[in-house]
């Protein structure tokens, strides 16, 4: 009896001791309509300055479990079973004041949103030395000390860079301000809880190598949180895949997506935009059909293959307030040119500031160019009268990025569908009706739907009636900003077939912008990369990916997560 | 910083203008002739009318009345009252009553308000904040003068802890039980403006960050999450000390006080242009000035809008 006592003990010794396990973890959030439980029996174990990835969609629990683990649940939430083990400790069991101990100090956190996570009035430095005094670990010289945790979180000139407040941050120094918090009192673990996907792809790929490097200097554990499984499996050992509040699979990360079990897992596998190498074809079109959206120019399309949309020489200069000595002229687009073919999909790809969406404005006439012409169909934007304005109108359509704060909240669906046509004066009330229902079936969404209103949408959904609206006048031009840039993987997916599938259909045109370069893979047939207003490359997709001619645009695409994971399976 | 303060005091001047004309112009066109209210309606001789026709500059066209009033508002000179006591002998004495009046009734609003909002938005849904905003939507929803009445006749009258009317002197202790009145109302909207603010807050990204750093809770609250909520609380304080700085006509005319407001109010029975234009272009002034008070302060508790 006693010695297998012993032999225990011997066995606990000789295998390290896991720094933060989860068993059979259950949270619950009390709502008005009872009880709902987010996370079941969730198991997961960190192993000492080991990566460990949880992937899943939102709302699959995946935030809810990293938080319970540094009790910092939402009021209505709570642990409702399970034990949450942190170096052999029951957290569920802490009292408040020894949660309180370990944060920080054992246990840092990089949040998700590096615009709202940084207090507003207070400056950087302050923010950074409470976190040092409040876990006592703050030296003589404090101020020292913050420049060199900021200093070594990436930020430039951090000593003067700590006097500055939030707002005088890039989202970028943000993040590199919440990722100094997070490790500078040297914790043993760190949740990371989608720690740059508010970033641009370059951005983020900075801030994730210096993340790794850090936390593999100082030996921290992490807990990764993201919903982009290419970017997990190649940042973590280990990958955990979540789905409705479960864990489905968990094992290390590139076994998870070359050999994915879990029916759900397979799904985020295939349409995981970061591991996609083909544009989608159409299902409608993927017989013969297919070559004419892949190669316009092959002839096959004739008379309808000339260039719906010529831009030339396009110029936007915004006159910047408050600058000292005359006002600056700020060039947000400079000297662009594209052209659109009928029935093609072109993608302005490029990072926050590009000018990529000032030029979507002007080509849907939202905003008046400075200088250069946009030639639609073979009339000039910048002349048009009012009412050709109208009829122009009718012709473009735009699909914008928030799929909730791009629909009234007021109109029920089938009001917003309905106001285009109405506007336009187009049929009476019985034809207008049974357009709408079209246009629901076109974007597979159940007529029922014509008589709820957006907040009992999804955001899936609601992109689909964004969609659905933007259809409803039958426009020959479809201007997509970030139009799935909100939405999770497999909605994103489903969206982008969609939108394949319409334009097979329909014959539309797509003018897509967007900063996913892996989107574009799937659904451009040329790109056009823009740098601080300018082209900077442009041609076919495949060109573009196969063969990057600018330095700009390889390091767009080498900062796709996963782009250096060699493993597509072949998943049908 | 400085740019921010010049700039603000040069609006000062079109604002100041503006208003100051707009009031003389509707006391130029109120009804009735002056002199007639002057003289109570009794006969006075043609010489006597004259006389004071051009002591008040009465026959002078609208726009020159205006100008010699405010050159001899800037040289200090408001001349005399129908009375023939100094306008500004009379202002100056109305105003560090109201002005005393004001400071309390603030004071109260704020100190109490404050309180029991922060405390009621940290206990949302407890039994302190349900009393507390049931009491304040009563407060809310009793008319001052109502108010005012009860408190004077119940603490005043019948249980005799405060005096129930001012005497000339108007000190402290004689401001009390007007100063409750005055700021009860006040009270109640800052109250639920910090609760509301409170509880926007406490949900804030930043304030489970700060909690994620180990922070304390009290360190959280006074730090991260009450600085933030007082922002709008502060705002609304500055633009109501203007007010209150205007006088309360109903509360000083209940409790006999004898500030601005009651002054300003037999001014304007009497028809007395000039002082009623007087009383208001200081008014203006103030108001101005505490709402510039309210910007600085605003810079100073956010810094994202220091420079704006």
């Amino acid at each position: 009896m006693s010695k297998d006592r012993v032999q225990i003990t011997e066995e606990a010794t000789s295998e390290p001791r896991p720094l933060l396990e989860l068993r059979d973890l259950a949270i619950t959030f009390d709502t008005s309509s009872g009880e709902v439980p987010a996370v079941r029996n969730a198991n997961l174990t960190i192993m000492p300055g080991e990566t460990v990835a949880i992937v899943g969609e939102s709302g699959s629990g995946k935030s809810t479990t990293a938080l319970a683990a540094i009790g910092l649940l939402p009021e209505n939430g709570r642990v409702s079973g399970g034990r949450i083990l942190f170096d052999g400790e029951d957290l569920t069991k802490a009292d408040s004041k020894r949660i309180i101990e370990l944060r920080g100090r054992s246990i840092g956190m990089v949040p998700q949103d590096p615009m709202s996570n940084l207090n507003p009035v207070w400056k950087i430095g302050y923010q950074v030395r409470e976190t040092l005094r409040a876990n006592n670990l703050a030296r003589k010289d404090v101020d020292v000390q913050v420049a060199e945790v900021l200093a070594d979180a990436g930020l430039p000139d951090a000593a003067q860079r700590a006097k500055q407040y939030p707002h005088e941050f890039s989202g970028g120094m943000r993040q590199r301000a919440l990722i100094a918090i997070g490790l500078s009192c040297s914790p043993r673990l760190l949740i990371a809880d989608e720690p740059t996907s508010a970033l641009d792809v370059t951005v983020q790929r900075q801030i994730l190598d210096h993340l790794a490097t850090m936390t593999a200097d100082l030996g921290t554990a992490v807990l990764l949180i993201t919903h982009d499984l290419g970017l997990a499996a190649e940042r973590a050992e280990k990958v955990v895949v979540m789905y409705k509040g479960r864990v489905v699979e968990s094992g290390p990360a590139l076994e998870i997506l070359r050999n994915p079990q879990h029916p759900y897992t397979q799904r985020l596998v295939a349409s995981a935009p970061s591991l996609a190498s083909q544009r989608i074809k159409s299902a409608k079109s993927a017989g013969v059909k297919s070559a004419d959206i892949l190669t316009p120019e092959s002839g096959a399309t004739k008379a309808k293959s000339d260039d719906v949309i010529e831009v030339k020489n396009l110029t936007k200069v915004y006159k910047l307030r408050g600058g000292k000595g005359a006002g600056a002229d700020f060039k947000a687009v400079d000297d662009v040119s594209f052209n659109i073919k009928r029935g093609t999909t072109l993608a302005v790809v490029g990072e926050s500031g590009s000018g990529k969406s000032t030029v979507a404005k002007m080509v849907l006439n939202l905003e008046k160019p400075t200088g250069g012409n946009i030639i639609f169909d073979g009339i000039d934007l910048t002349a048009l009268d009012k009412k050709a304005l109208f009829n122009f109108r009718r012709r473009v359509q735009p699909i914008f990025q928030d799929p909730y704060g791009s629909l009234d909240p007021m109109y029920n669906i089938y009001r917003t569908i309905e106001e285009p046509l109405r506007v336009h004066g187009i049929g009476d009330k019985k034809s207008r009706e049974a357009k709408v229902r079209e246009l629901l079936d076109q974007v597979a969404l159940p007529a029922s739907s014509m008589r709820r209103f957006p907040n009992e949408l999804s955001g899936g959904q609601r992109q689909r009636v964004a969609v659905a609206r933007a259809l409803a006048l039958d426009p020959e031009i479809v201007i997509c900003d970030e139009a799935v840039s909100a939405l999770d993987v497999l909605v994103q997916a489903q969206i982008l077939n969609l939108l394949a599938d319409l334009q097979a259909e329909l014959g539309l045109t797509y003018l897509f912008i967007t900063h996913d370069l892996a989107v574009v893979r799937q659904i451009a047939d040329h790109v056009c990369v823009m740098e601080k207003g300018k082209v900077v490359e442009a041609g076919t997709t495949d060109q573009v990916f196969n063969a990057p001619a600018e330095a700009y645009t390889r390091a767009l695409l080498d900062a796709i997560p996963g782009s250096r994971l060699e493993l597509r399976p072949e998943v049908a | 910083m400085l740019r921010f303060i010049l700039r603000r005091v040069l609006q000062v001047i079109p604002v100041f203008v503006g208003s100051t004309l707009l009031v003389y112009f509707l006391v130029f066109s109120m009804a009735g002739n002056p002199i007639d209210a002057l003289s109570g309606g009794k006969p006075i001789s043609p010489a006597v009318v004259a006389q004071l026709t051009a002591q008040y500059h009465l026959d002078q066209p609208f726009i020159v009345q205006y100008g010699i009033f405010i050159k001899n508002l800037f040289t200090f000179n408001l001349g005399t009252s129908f009375s023939g006591r100094p306008i500004a002998a009379i202002i100056g004495q109305a105003f560090p009553v109201t002005a005393r009046l004001a400071i309390m009734a603030l004071a109260i609003e704020a100190i109490f308000g404050v309180t029991a909002g922060v405390i009621a938005g940290l206990r949302k849904g407890k039994l302190f904040d349900g009393t507390v905003l049931l009491a304040s939507l009563v407060v809310i929803a009793i008319p001052t003068f109502v108010l005012g009445f009860l408190l004077q006749f119940v603490v005043g009258v019948k249980l005799g802890w405060a005096k129930p009317t001012v005497s000339s002197g108007a000190d402290w202790g004689d401001l009390i039980l007007p100063a409750v009145v005055l700021g009860l109302v006040s009270f109640a909207y800052v109250l639920r403006l910090t609760r509301t603010s409170i509880l926007e807050n406490m949900n804030a990204d930043y304030v489970r960050t700060a909690t994620a750093k180990g922070l304390s809770r009290p360190r959280v609250i006074m730090v991260h999450i009450l600085r933030n909520s007082l922002i709008p609380v502060v705002t609304f304080l500055g633009a109501d000390l203007g007010g209150l700085m205007g006088g309360a006509i109903v509360t000083e005319g209940i409790f006999n006080v004898p500030g601005v407001g009651n002054t300003l109010y037999r001014a304007v029975l009497s028809g007395e242009g000039p002082m009623v234009v007087s009383i208001v272009s200081i008014l203006v002034l103030v108001f101005v000035l505490a709402n510039l008070l309210v910007d600085l302060l605003y810079a100073w508790l956010d810094p994202r809008i220091r420079y704006a």
